[in-house]
């Protein structure tokens, strides 16, 4: 697959984007602050606002709607042009806001290389950790049956 | 019929000033935080974002705050918040199949493929208090092992390889996916809208539901398939970015019922499903509604519905606490006008009937 298709930009975007929205506001504003960001204006102010979660009849059937969730979305422009998208559970809107910044970011031919190495990745570290830890914990909660024999066998 | 009544402004003004006064309690006590409830209460977090039917910790921990601990109250608040914000519109179906668990347990397979995950339960505790958790209680940190890469299927998966349980219903692209919120409940329901209904009913009536049915009011012969717990990542396809974006990560419970059969002289017979899924850990809520989604699948499974739990008119139009807390808690209003005239009513029956006892004692005496 070549790394330029605009199939392969679309599956970073979205890597990006869920490393992003697992992050809390302050690690990826903290992350951010280590780089120079560019110039770049809201195409869309960051708002609140709900979404219908939706569920499968029996796991894997047809849809209902199980409940809303609450999510904040945002979309930035940055001077040279590239547009980018922020969604986030949650109504941390300044949230939102970055996401977008770094969607923008991911796409600029430019910048993407930074924003990933210095913004996405230590990121992605802390989110893999998080469900190692997790992991490991209910690893351990797991059960080992072993048979007693009963009987003559 | 209820009429306004001046005069009150002052008495609630300060009603409402002694609540807010009591409900912060001993000021010499610390107050609460959001994040102590949400941390310590997460299991009454998760039913008020279940039933609040809203997914967002903080909000269900301040409604708890607000309503000093009452959880329907809390409920309600929650409820009246969703109204306050714009839909954007309504994500991917989240795929259980993909969760993170952190609990999976089958009470029908020993030796489920990707094992029994006990994860952090009350099951096998011996429920005596803990004079420990008074105070100053600092837990073990938790025991680790290597995380095996297996995967865990769901057990009606498993099942359905071999045709032994009937498979979910599919979608019908050409009907849009119910939504109670938006039109008022008709019957009979399609099951979208029932499981809808369920996930936000009340725990307390759908557990009584669905014991009785365990106790022979519409029985099914019900298994624990598999209950599993964790985490769902959560898309929703936006239109400005065209693509499904991904939102970040939900905590589910999801409960599969395994029921007797069903079959006919053209299918052979299968097991039937109930479905249960809550926000959160909610064991206990999703395993009743389980029980009660596979118990309002009667009519259509041929049996007969003599039983509440199989009655889905008597069942939808209760299971909502909000509703039902608003139309009992609406007795508390001035009713004085309409108490005015039952008590004319009242006056004028007694008169009537002392008159006519009256009557019957003089013509006794007389004869």
């Amino acid at each position: 697959m070549s790394s330029t298709g605009p199939n392969s930009k679309q599956l970073q975007r979205k890597a990006a984007m869920t490393v992003l929205a697992h992050a809390a506001a302050a690690d990826i504003a903290g992350r951010l602050a280590a780089i120079a960001v560019p110039a770049h204006e809201n195409l869309r102010e960051p708002e609140n606002g709900l979404v219908m979660l939706r569920g499968r009849i029996g796991g894997d059937g047809a849809p209902f709607n199980l409940g809303e969730a609450t999510v904040s979305r945002a979309a930035v422009r940055l001077a040279t042009g590239e547009v980018g998208f922020g969604y986030t559970l949650g109504r941390d809107a300044r949230k939102a806001q970055m996401i977008a910044l770094c969607d923008a970011m991911v796409q600029s031919a430019e910048l993407s290389g930074e924003v990933e190495a210095k913004v996405i990745a230590p990121l992605r570290v802390a989110m893999n950790a998080e469900r190692g830890r997790k992991a490991a914990e209910t690893a351990a909660t797991r059960v080992d049956f072993y048979t007693m024999v009963r009987g003559e066998g | 019929m209820y009429v306004a009544v001046k005069g009150g402004e002052r008495a609630i003004e300060n009603a409402h000033r002694l609540l807010a006064h009591e409900r912060r309690g001993d000021r010499d006590v610390p107050e609460v935080t959001l994040a102590q409830i949400s941390e310590q209460l997460a299991l009454g977090v998760d039913r008020v974002m279940t039933e609040g039917s809203l997914y967002d910790r903080e909000l269900a921990a301040l409604a708890i705050k607000q309503a000093r601990g009452d959880m329907i109250e809390a409920i309600f608040l929650v409820r009246a918040f969703r109204a306050t914000l714009p839909r954007f519109g309504a994500t991917e179906p989240v795929n259980t199949g993909e969760m993170q668990v952190r609990r999976r347990i089958s009470s029908t397979f020993k030796d489920v493929p990707g094992g029994q995950i006990l994860g952090p339960t009350f099951d096998y505790t011996h429920r005596l208090l803990d004079p420990q958790l008074a105070e100053g209680f600092v837990p073990e940190q938790p025991a680790t092992a290597d995380a095996s890469q297996a995967a865990t299927p769901r057990v009606t998966d498993i099942l359905g390889r071999d045709g032994l349980i009937e498979s979910s219903p599919q979608a019908d692209s050409n009907t849009p996916v119910g939504d109670l919120t938006r039109e008022p409940l008709s019957f009979p329901a399609d099951r979208d809208l029932r499981l809808q209904n369920l996930a936000r009913g009340d725990e307390g009536f759908l557990l009584a539901l669905g014991y009785s049915t365990q106790r022979g009011y519409g029985r099914n012969h019900p298994f624990a398939g598999e209950i599993r717990f964790g985490e769902v990542e959560v898309e929703f396809f936006a239109e400005d970015a065209g693509f499904a974006v991904p939102l970040g990560s939900i905590e589910l419970t999801e409960c599969q019922m395994v029921n007797q059969f069903k079959g006919s002289t053209t299918e052979a017979p299968c097991f039937t499903r109930g479905y249960g899924l809550a926000f959160g850990q909610s064991e206990r809520k999703t395993m009743s509604m389980a029980l009660v989604d596979r118990a309002l699948r009667a009519r259509e499974l041929g049996e007969e519905a003599a039983a509440p739990a199989q009655d889905e008119e008597f069942v939808m139009s209760h299971s909502d606490n909000v509703q039902s807390t608003g139309f009992v808690e609406h007795l508390k209003l001035p009713h004085y006008v309409d108490f005015q005239s039952e008590l004319g009513l009242l006056r004028k029956l007694r008169q009537e009937f002392a008159e006519a006892n009256e009557a019957v004692e003089m013509q006794e005496a007389a004869e």
